[in-house]
């Protein structure tokens, strides 16, 4: 029997890269999914993608800062397939990389609104459709190395470390009604269409392939398998706890080269 | 349900418990099985189970603190199957709760040389069999988690905290040569061990209940689940990672 033969779910930020690997993944194993992103074209992909390989997909364009869509997103899994058993909140914009001083209070707002409020109204929203269903699994897409400063990543790292203490609480506050949540914590991933920009890039490629122990870049999908295992029943036993699909990048700092 | 077919696949202290737990889900996967254990019967059993089911299994009689059984074990999964493509590091020897001053000293000469140095040598003779396979996963069984600490337990979480940090340190090493080192940090299971304590601890049972968020004890079948996926393909970048299999164990302060 396939991980989520008969499960529903929805994956935010699923327009492209690891979200949309996540729909992919989730197909295989036989569950039904909801496509959420802000991204019309992208969504609208993912969904063909996934019906093309036998899936069943529906697209609800969110954008998870709106409470409105956030509510609408998880209303509309409901109404199509009937239940809510995992979501993967993923979606994220990305950030001006800058030092403290030159972050301006705009970028501030626009990472937190998106990056840790909208994991919040998602959480809020899926744990009360999955507290009146009496089980659920939630995994939050976290960064690979949530321990690890870098530099320039202020904000960034302000809302991935928020994301890890929402996950903690609520999984420590909702362990008991059944419902589960958890964080994947992904390291470098080049999807295919990056591939080939890599491929005129050896230099660059060089570079990303070094991140990590097993000296190579993940296709999103690899990262996609930790989610989709933890959505399912095989990780019943699994709360408040972050899985590191990194190819062993946090687990401890590489000797550079000479 | 055979994401490990063809592959070959070790547990130490597999008699019963998490470890029989784990041989039992290797082969549901379609790995062929050695079973090890320093109880030739237990051992023994296990491996009937697993062929009564329909698969792959043999045991070897084995002490972790010996690198000559060690060895032989490696040797055997090499002899009989043909190769070691993936283990889990599950043995260990208990000692009673004792606060450190009150140890033996040969009662931690004791405790460390399986629960430390076993995994050592278990991990030395699996890597050289994996390199010459060409690559393997490795998941060693932790508890707690690299921070935890519980009383009178020094002789067990100070090994177990070591082995996270050969866990890490393997990872680094041996993760550009297609072996992938692990460790899972089960919580609280409804195991031999586990009853074996609660018959000498008034409340046991009611005291890990109330740290675990998810307010149950788990079956060792449910982290034997991390165990087998972190050694499948689908963990495939999954490296130098400890996996909390503990409903919720580690999370709280206290």
């Amino acid at each position: 029997m396939r991980d989520l033969e008969g499960k529903v779910g929805l994956v935010t930020g699923s327009g492209r890269g690891l979200g949309r690997a996540c729909c992919e993944v989730v197909a295989r194993e036989g569950g039904k999914v909801v496509v959420a992103d802000i991204d019309i074209q992208g969504g609208q992909e993912t969904v063909r993608l996934v019906e093309a390989a036998g899936g069943k997909a529906t697209f609800v364009r969110t954008d998870v800062s709106q409470s409105r869509d956030v509510q609408a997103m998880v209303r509309a899994t409901i109404d199509a397939y009937g239940r809510l058993d995992f979501a993967v909140n993923n979606a994220m914009i990305p950030t001006p990389f800058v030092p403290l001083a030159d972050l301006s209070e705009e970028d501030w707002d626009r990472t937190m609104a998106v990056n840790l409020k909208g994991v919040f109204l998602c959480m809020k929203y899926e744990l009360r459709a999955m507290l009146e269903q009496g089980s659920g699994s939630i995994v939050n897409i976290g960064s690979g190395n949530e321990h690890a400063a870098a530099p320039g990543i202020n904000a960034y790292a302000a809302a991935k470390r928020g994301l890890l203490g929402l996950t903690a609480v609520a999984a420590l506050d909702y362990g008991e009604y059944n419902i589960r949540v958890n964080a994947v914590g992904p390291g470098t991933m080049v999807t295919p269409s990056m591939r080939k920009a890599l491929d005129e890039n050896p230099k660059h490629r060089a570079f990303l392939e070094s991140l990590a122990p097993i000296k190579r870049f993940s296709d999103p999908r690899e990262v996609a398998e930790a989610v989709v295992w933890l959505c399912s029943d095989k990780a019943s036993f699994v709360v408040g706890h972050t899985l590191v699909a990194d190819g062993g990048a946090c687990a401890g700092k590489l000797l550079k080269p000479a | 349900m055979s994401a490990l077919a063809g592959r070959v696949a070790l547990v130490t202290g597999s008699g019963r418990g998490l470890g029989r737990a784990c041989a039992r889900t290797f082969a549901r996967e379609g790995a062929k099985v050695v079973v090890a254990d320093m109880d030739p019967e237990t051992g023994a059993e296990t491996a009937r189970l697993i062929r009564e089911a329909g698969g792959e299994a043999m045991s070897v009689r084995v002490d972790i603190s010996k690198s000559t059984d060690v060895q032989t074990m490696v040797q055997t999964a090499i002899d009989t199957y043909g190769g070691l493509d993936c283990a889990i590091n599950n043995a260990v020897c208990g000692l009673p709760r004792a606060s450190l001053a009150d140890i033996s000293e040969a009662d931690w000469d004791r405790a460390l040389a399986v629960n430390f140095t076993g995994v050592f040598l278990c991990m030395k003779y699996e890597i050289r069999a994996m390199l010459t396979r060409g690559g393997g996963a490795i998941v060693n069984i932790g508890a707690g988690n690299e921070h935890t600490a519980m009383p009178g337990l020094s002789w067990y979480l100070s090994a177990k905290q070591g082995i996270y940090g050969l866990t890490k340190v393997s990872a680094l090493d041996y993760g550009a040569k297609g072996i992938r080192v692990n460790a899972v940090a089960p919580g609280p299971m409804w195991t031999p061990a586990l009853r074996e304590t609660a018959a000498t601890i008034p409340h046991h049972i009611d005291n890990h209940i109330a740290h675990v968020p998810m307010r149950r004890i788990a079956e060792p079948e449910e982290v034997a689940e991390a165990a087998v996926w972190l050694c499948s393909p689908a963990a495939s970048y999954v490296l130098g990672h400890t996996m909390s299999v503990d409903g919720g164990y580690v999370l709280g302060a206290g």
